[in-house]
């Protein structure tokens, strides 16, 4: 039994509902198995699609015959790249405002000329089942030039390397999408889509101040969302009506991707969001949607595609492959002069590693006023990255943090207290340009330092097994959260409930989360809301849910459709009693006249009258929210490691993280478990592994080993409420910012325990053992 | 007076001078100023009449959708950075 309180709320800030923990609206459908999410969809006349994917990792399509597949019984379509829409994929076609290129997009769903992964879409089927699909897709010829391949960054960068995309723009900003070359510029083929920098202050001078400098290389390995429900989507084009149904964290952006790809209006698709098992940035974009559109179109029947768990591993993105060198300068005194960063990122098949925010992350934990970052986002024949949670953070903190770990050493600080000593606060400066506003770096870095865990010895001082070390690590992280539009209706039930409809995917307990808002507001308990998330024709823009940007955006719609409520509630109480609305007060779900203590009912009572009173009562909003708060996390973590085996085991781990104002605590602490724990996934054992040729050796959760509850300790967590002061209830975003320290802090632990410091990742058993013998100077293989 | 800071990538288009005193009611203006004292910096910044793909606004410390029409002060500071999506 810990001697200390688990899983700690520190709070400045009470409210009725805002701070407890009501079972959430859609657990019990969940748990009883009810819940009805993409691959349960099912009508009249479905018709199944399946993919056919190259067999190489780069070759030219030359000729795709479906003579024979037609020819079988119950295949009904195929279809190529030739059945969508021609988007242009030039860099410069991209709209003002699109963080999207969809040429791209649907060069990736179908391969337009190409084939530059193993695993890349060419064709697909339509049949009246799954097995006539499937055996349709090998009766499909597609003749191919093979063609030499990349497969890291440094191979793509090399002199004389294959060029993935003869057309490809290298752009020299960090704005944008990326794409390809407008007609006529005749730049040198590159797979180099993107090469910018930052620059803050003068880092030379801030080096030549440093007495101590430390430099090093660190790499990470492609890493899968691992979400556990496969792609799932079905189309119906019936005429010109469009209807998909499917799961995905964003509708609004699958309808305007599907729009974009298959040439047709966003007014003419109807997108119905079903539950999402587990998306973690990975289901943002459009992959099956729009192929189970073109079979549709050419069948006249609505169809589905449902990818395997191994079709998601070869079909679908993962994280980036990176390769970043990180240098930190700092006086004998412990002050950070300067820092830089030279960072590579893999984007997989097509511009769009999440190269930006990377940057803007690396070094956003500390006050160094010297600071340069040389960004480079590099094609290489691998699936097309997507987001992950934090995208582009965690592989940047697993450089940034070792490398101030290894400052700490060098130094003789505590690494705590390095940190804390330059620790980012209101009012620094970060890399991009812009000042921090209110921030919770120092809260967080205090509240790990003052957790019973880092007073505790290792391993609970408990004697170390025989060949065996124990260390433990810490670790910090920033994550920028997002915004976006986003929009409530909140219907006032004769009963004295309210039907909350939302447009936010619920990943993660998010109804919970914003129904509780609105029943602060409105003075009610969590339970008398009922939220609801519908289709793209029910409710207003809303962005997706992702950036964790749920929480604070709709949250603040849904505050702002409860105050509409509320202010029609003392209308008609004011109608009632033939006073003015002035002369009425609301105050957690009693309304009273300001003058008259006789006069007072409840928002049960003007709810059952409201059909009297003037008819239904809806409120509602529609907001744009871009200021969210940028959160903080830091991590300790002890392991043992076994120098026999390599086989590193992590003994107690605990995550102290900022949220302005935990909503609902259990989710916040939810949030923050699953992210440690996918840290540590990523840090011992997850990657994409290819061999020579390219092709995935682990597309399985049998062979891609990510953690399981038998792997790892109870996370503990402390909530750190630094309240954002951009948002009614100081909420910040707590999804992603917890799988940034995770590999920097078990690399740092692992380092405590055997004085090797481990600059890539997984650290498997292997690669801890060899980098042990490489630390001995012996090789023992030999 | 306004000051705007010029990216990395378009310092070359002001000499090499990273922050920019430029007058303007709204970054709109601003921009126009810039382009008027550096020309072609704003064929960097703006696209069909607004910022440029992927691009975000952000003025004294917080980003603003209204983009080109963000009303600033005379002490705002206006910076071009990357829009960022999330997992």
């Amino acid at each position: 039994m810990p001697d200390y309180e688990p899983n700690s709320v520190l709070s400045n800030t009470s409210y009725k509902v805002l701070g407890t923990r009501p079972v959430r609206h859609d657990g019990v459908e969940k748990v009883t198995g009810h819940a009805r999410y993409g691959a349960d969809v099912s009508m009249p006349d479905l018709l199944y699609g399946k993919l056919l994917r190259s067999p190489h990792a780069h070759a030219r399509i030359k000729r795709i015959d479906a003579s024979k597949a037609l020819a079988l019984a119950g295949v009904k379509a195929v279809a190529t790249s030739a059945d969508l829409f021609e988007v242009s994929d030039r860099a410069s076609d991209v709209e003002p405002g699109e963080i999207r290129n969809f040429g791209i997009l649907s060069a990736n769903c179908l391969a337009r000329g190409k084939a530059l992964y193993k695993g890349h879409a060419v064709a697909a089927v339509a049949a009246t089942s799954p097995h006539a699909a499937e055996e349709a897709l090998a009766a499909i010829e597609v003749e191919y030039e093979p063609l030499p391949a990349v497969f890291t960054a440094e191979e793509a960068l090399a002199d004389g390397a294959p060029v993935l995309h003869e057309r490809l723009a290298t752009l020299d900003s960090p704005m944008g999408p990326g794409g390809m070359l407008d007609d006529g510029d005749d730049a040198v083929p590159t797979n180099v889509a993107r090469h910018f920098i930052h620059e803050l202050g003068d880092p030379d001078a801030g080096f030549a101040e440093a007495d101590v400098i430390v430099e090093r290389r660190y790499r990470t390995e492609a890493v899968h969302q691992g979400y556990i429900e496969p792609h799932s989507a079905t189309v119906y084009w019936d005429k010109d009506k469009i209807t998909v149904w499917t799961s995905t964290q964003g509708h609004f952006g699958i309808r305007e991707q599907l729009a974009k790809i298959v040439g047709v209006p966003v007014s003419k698709i109807k997108v119905i969001p079903m539950e999402i098992g587990g998306g973690f940035g990975g289901k943002t974009i459009v992959y099956v949607e729009p192929v189970a559109a073109v079979l549709s179109r050419k069948t006249g029947q609505p169809v589905k595609v449902t990818m395997s768990r191994t079709e998601v591993f070869f079909g679908t993105g993962p994280t980036s492959g990176t390769d970043i060198t990180v240098k930190i300068g700092a006086t004998n005194a412990g002050r950070i002069t300067a820092a830089s960063a030279d960072m590579v990122y893999e984007g997989g098949a097509f511009p769009g590693s999440p190269l930006a925010s990377g940057a803007r992350c690396i070094f956003a934990a500390y006050d160094v006023a010297n600071l340069r970052v040389d960004a480079r986002d590099v094609v290489v024949n691998k699936q097309k990255v997507a987001a992950y949670r934090a995208p582009g953070a965690p592989a940047a903190a697993f450089a940034a943090e070792q490398a101030v770990d290894e400052l700490a050493r060098a130094l003789n600080m505590d690494p705590l207290e390095l940190r804390l000593a330059n620790a980012a606060q209101e009012g620094t400066r970060q890399v991009t340009g812009p000042k921090f506003g209110a921030i919770g770096c120092v809260e967080t870095l205090e509240a790990a330092k003052e957790h019973a865990h880092y007073a505790a010895p290792v391993g609970g001082g408990e004697p170390v097994p025989k060949g065996k070390r124990r260390g433990r690590g810490v670790a910090n992280g920033f994550w920028g959260n997002t915004g976006g539009p986003s929009a409530c209706v909140a219907s006032v039930n004769q009963d004295g409930t309210v039907s909350l409809i939302e447009g936010s995917p619920d990943i993660g307990g998010s109804r919970a989360a914003i129904a509780m808002q609105l029943a602060e507001v409105l003075g009610l308990r969590a339970e008398d809301v009922r939220p609801t998330v519908v289709d793209t024709d029910s409710i207003g823009f809303t962005s997706q849910t992702g950036g964790s940007s749920v929480a604070y955006k709709t949250g603040w719609a849904a505050y702002e459709a409860a105050r509409d409520v509320k202010r029609q509630m003392i209308e008609r109480a004011a109608l009632v009693w033939g006073a003015s609305p002035d002369d009425v007060e609301y105050d957690a779900g009693t309304l009273r006249h300001k003058s008259d203590p006789e006069l007072k009912t409840t928002f049960a009572e003007i709810a059952a009258r409201q059909m009297k009173t003037g008819g239904p009562i809806v409120g509602k909003a529609a907001t744009s929210m871009m200021r969210p708060g940028g959160a903080y996390s830091a991590h300790i973590a002890d392991v043992e490691v076994d120098l026999e085996t390599g086989k590193v085991d992590v003994l107690r781990y605990t995550v102290a993280q900022d949220a302005g104002k935990a909503i609902h605590p259990s989710y916040v602490e939810s949030q923050m478990q699953g992210g440690a724990v996918a840290g540590i996934g990523w840090a011992l054992s997850e990657e994409y592994y290819y061999d020579e040729a390219g092709l995935l050796q682990n597309p399985t959760f049998l062979d891609y080993r990510m953690p399981t509850s038998l792997d790892v300790p109870m996370i503990d967590t402390v909530i750190v409420e630094k309240p954002h002061d951009g948002h009614p209830f100081a909420v910040r975003g707590t999804g992603e910012v917890p799988l940034v320290p995770p590999m920097a802090a078990v690399a740092n632990a692992v380092y405590d325990a055997t004085g090797v410091r481990m600059t890539s990742l997984p650290m498997s058993p292997a690669k801890v053992l060899e980098a042990l013998w490489e630390n001995e100077g012996t090789n023992k293989k030999a | 007076m306004p000051e705007a800071w010029i990216p990395t990538q378009l310092q070359p288009l002001t000499g090499g001078v990273r922050r920019v005193s430029a007058s303007g009611g709204t970054v709109g203006e601003v921009v126009a100023e810039l382009e008027r004292r550096f020309p072609g910096i704003e064929a960097r910044l703006v696209q069909e009449g607004d910022v440029m793909p992927g691009m975000s606004v952000v003025v004294d410390g917080d980003q603003t959708q209204l983009g080109l029409l963000q009303p600033v002060e005379e002490s705002s500071e206006v910076h071009f950075i990357p829009a960022v999506g999330g997992g």
